[in-house]
């Protein structure tokens, strides 16, 4: 973090780089417009694709929210019922080899164009990453301090809440890193596949008119909505693990 | 009153006898050492006092309540602090209490303030020393509802110098309260500075060999580390693991 400079340098450099390039080679600016260019456009253009930001950041928060539920809620009773654990845990693991993309057609047959596939195809890709992380944390539960709690007799809900689930914090905010970027992903993606609005439908728009620049300033919205999420879950990981940023006297 | 007893408890592990009929009586407000090598059965032990799992055969009672196989009845320090990490010093302190009653913050805060800890209260165990982090894990086992205290080699990880000042503080508030404590050590000296009486345990399968009392007045000073009968009693027990490891 301290140096943090240097890669910044670097990725004006490229910035830079592409600029000139644009420029100096006549690129026509339907295939690669500068970023000068993009820059005018989703300043120019703001008006024309705010209501599209707003659909989809509804979109991946609601698909995100419902499918760390989910992932929540399976990786406990995977946790709690080993006899489950061992039936399902091999087919979640087999069926993540499944691009859920390739899901979607089917669930608009279903489901139709509406708001609900699109829920659920988010709700897919984001649960898993969460139940492997949350499993993984409870199978790694400090083995000395689950023996303190048997001496001490705790009671198995209060192994779970007071042990287990704590311990397994840091792995589950692993897996919301990761399910963050997936839900986003997950909502462009399935706004391609049919929609009225949102930052997906604005990118095909511009797509099949060979607005490339627009195409450009809606992969920007991607990414700054990709790091935004990204950066909140840090925030409220910094501060529910604050106990992991204390200096120690000796780690 | 809280007298821990033990009687005629043997245990198995498929084919090794790892305890054979080892019965002790732990009066109320008693310091009782056990005292054996490494791997000589003592976890085994502490595992049926805490009722982990059940005894082949033989009895533990607690004031007369039978606790065999119960969990929960006795006040656990174990060899490592074990302190749990995203929780503050007071909050550690009070974790056993909450397992068992709805925890008393002052008193804790008093104890604490008492041992030193006051300034540490709100910080997280990663903070502290690793003489401060078996404080607190000592504070947090006296908090602890349960009468009986079982403290499993508390002191084995700390360097010398740091478990000499331990075993002086941790008599010092010993004597305040005098709760009846079983001491598991390997540590000869540790065993005599703290004791009422020391038990030693035969190797594999483990019995009680041999029981010594101790004399020295309380509260006891560190000089006493240094005198004949000290040094008379280190000899004695010395022999005693020495011919018992030959046999």
């Amino acid at each position: 973090m301290r140096k943090i400079w240097i890669p910044a340098v670097f990725l004006a450099f490229l910035i830079v780089m592409w600029e000139v390039s644009t420029r100096l080679f006549n690129i026509e600016s339907w295939i690669l417009p500068a970023p000068s260019i993009i820059l005018q456009e989703a300043v120019q253009s703001w008006t024309n694709y705010q209501h599209h930001i707003s659909s989809t950041v509804v979109l991946t928060l609601s698909g995100f929210a419902i499918g760390v539920s989910i992932g929540l809620l399976i990786a406990v009773l995977l946790h709690v019922l080993p006899f489950v654990r061992q039936m399902v845990y091999p087919v979640l693991l087999l069926s993540q080899n499944i691009p859920i993309i390739v899901l979607a057609p089917l669930l608009v047959i279903w489901f139709g164009y509406g708001t609900l596939p699109k829920i659920i195809i988010i709700t897919l890709v984001c649960f898993f990453p969460v139940t492997i992380a949350t499993l993984d944390g409870f199978r790694q539960t400090n083995r000395e301090l689950v023996h303190y709690m048997k001496m001490a007799g705790a009671s198995k809900q209060q192994m779970f809440t007071k042990l287990e689930l704590p311990h397994a914090l840091p792995s589950i905010f692993s897996g919301l890193k990761i399910s963050a970027t997936y839900s986003v992903m997950g909502a462009v993606i399935s706004e391609w596949l049919g929609a009225s609005k949102g930052i997906g439908v604005y990118m095909t728009l511009a797509s099949s008119s060979f607005r490339t620049d627009r195409v450009f300033v809606a992969i920007l919205l991607v990414i700054l909505l990709c790091f935004i999420l990204f950066g909140a879950i840090i925030l409220i990981e910094r501060f529910v693990l604050r106990w992991q940023y204390v200096k120690g006297e000796n780690r | 009153m809280s007298k821990l007893e033990i009687n005629q408890l043997s245990k198995r592990f498929d084919d090794t006898a790892v305890l054979e009929n080892v019965s002790l009586v732990i009066k109320d407000g008693e310091f009782v050492s056990l005292l054996g090598p490494s791997g000589s059965g003592k976890s085994t032990l502490f595992h049926l006092i805490g009722g982990l799992f059940a005894p082949d055969s033989g009895s533990i009672t607690l004031d007369g309540e039978d606790i065999t196989g119960k969990r929960g009845k006795i006040s656990y320090m174990p060899q490592s602090p074990s302190l749990f990490p995203w929780r503050s010093v007071l909050d550690n302190v009070l974790l056993a209490q909450e397992l068992k009653e709805k925890p008393n913050r002052d008193k804790a805060i008093e104890m604490l303030n008492k041992v030193g800890l006051s300034e540490y209260k709100e910080s997280y165990p990663r903070e502290l020393s690793g003489g401060m982090k078996q404080r607190a894990a000592f504070v947090r086992s006296l908090l602890s509802p349960q009468k009986a205290m079982l403290l499993d080699e508390p002191f084995s990880a700390l360097d010398e110098f740091t478990r000499m000042e331990m075993q002086k503080w941790l008599l010092s508030i010993w004597e305040e309260a005098k709760p009846t404590v079983l001491f598991v050590t390997h540590d000869i000296e540790e065993a005599i500075f703290l004791s009422d009486r020391i038990l030693i345990l035969g190797d594999r399968p483990a019995t009680i060999v041999k029981e010594i009392s101790i004399q020295f007045s309380r509260p006891r000073v560190e000089d006493i580390r240094l005198s004949e009968e000290f040094l008379h009693i280190k000899r004695e027990i010395y022999q005693i693991l020495r011919s018992d490891s030959h046999d």
